[in-house]
């Protein structure tokens, strides 16, 4: 039998179990982003003084907005996983640990949706 | 911490044990440290991509609006730098995926690592930024 008090799981106290796929996620995502950020250099570099219509083009060819898509999504995983790290190991009042990680996974998922939303309306939008 | 006076009763002035002050510090722990600061203004620097993605995805006015933001000297600098910490960290990644297999622990090899990490970075920066202003004609992206 466990003596260990419910109250701990609530509060995600104590070993979550989950640290293994914290680390694997952060290495596939680390991967991914080796690739997909290469891309998105050679994208930026390409589209420089570019115009509006060119940009949308470029942008709107299933070629490069897949990738595009990617990497905006496997970049925010990555770096909210990162900033949840700094957080844990900086912040040690409650209180604020636990807001500064929902305000942490609301940034990431904020830009990451308003990246891909554009990329989408830049496909599709006509 | 230099003035190492022994302050109780008549003991001799003794030195401290190493201190910040005089810590030189192991290249390893210096990119370690870049490595995190890398990430966490990476993570600030993804507002400027969605920003760049939805000028583009509002219309011509607003994409013109950002580039022209980022045309400017400080936007110009913004980007240098971001391309540098994004570079930096994706080279020190590397090194930490190399480390993951067991790999690259003897200290030459890890001295050797963490140089290379500072070197990729700076030439492939500078690599890409002369080809920004000099071949594709400044005003990133």
């Amino acid at each position: 039998m466990s003596m260990r008090t419910p109250l701990k799981e609530v509060r995600r106290l104590g070993s979550a179990k989950e640290g293994a796929d914290h680390f694997w996620t952060q290495r596939t995502t680390g991967a991914a982003n080796l690739v997909l950020s290469i891309f998105a250099i050679w994208l930026a570099v390409s589209l420089i003084g570019a115009d509006h219509a060119t940009v949308k083009a470029t942008i709107a060819q299933p070629i490069i907005a897949l990738p595009l898509l990617l990497f905006v999504t496997s970049a925010a995983i990555h770096m909210r996983l990162g900033m949840q790290v700094i957080i844990e190991d900086y912040v040690h009042g409650e209180a604020a640990k636990i807001v500064l990680l929902m305000l942490n996974s609301f940034f990431a998922i904020a830009v990451a949706a308003a990246s891909a939303l554009s990329i989408l309306k830049l496909s599709f939008g006509g | 911490m230099a003035d190492a006076k022994a302050e109780r009763g008549s003991q001799a002035a003794r030195p401290l044990s190493p201190h910040l002050q005089i810590y030189k510090m192991p290249v390893n722990m210096l990119m370690s440290i870049v490595h995190r600061i890398t990430g966490a203004a990476l993570y600030f620097g993804t507002v400027l991509v969605a920003c760049v993605l939805v000028a583009a995805a509002s219309g011509p006015d607003a994409y013109a609006t950002v580039t022209g933001l980022l045309g400017t000297w400080l936007g110009q600098l913004v980007l240098f730098g971001y391309t540098w910490a994004l570079l930096h960290h994706l080279a020190g990644g590397i090194r930490h995926f190399i480390w993951d297999t067991g790999r690259g622990y003897k200290l030459e090899t890890v001295d050797l690592l963490s140089w290379g990490t500072l070197a990729f970075s700076a030439i492939t920066t500078v690599l890409i930024w002369l080809y920004v202003l000099f071949v594709a004609g400044g005003s990133a992206p």
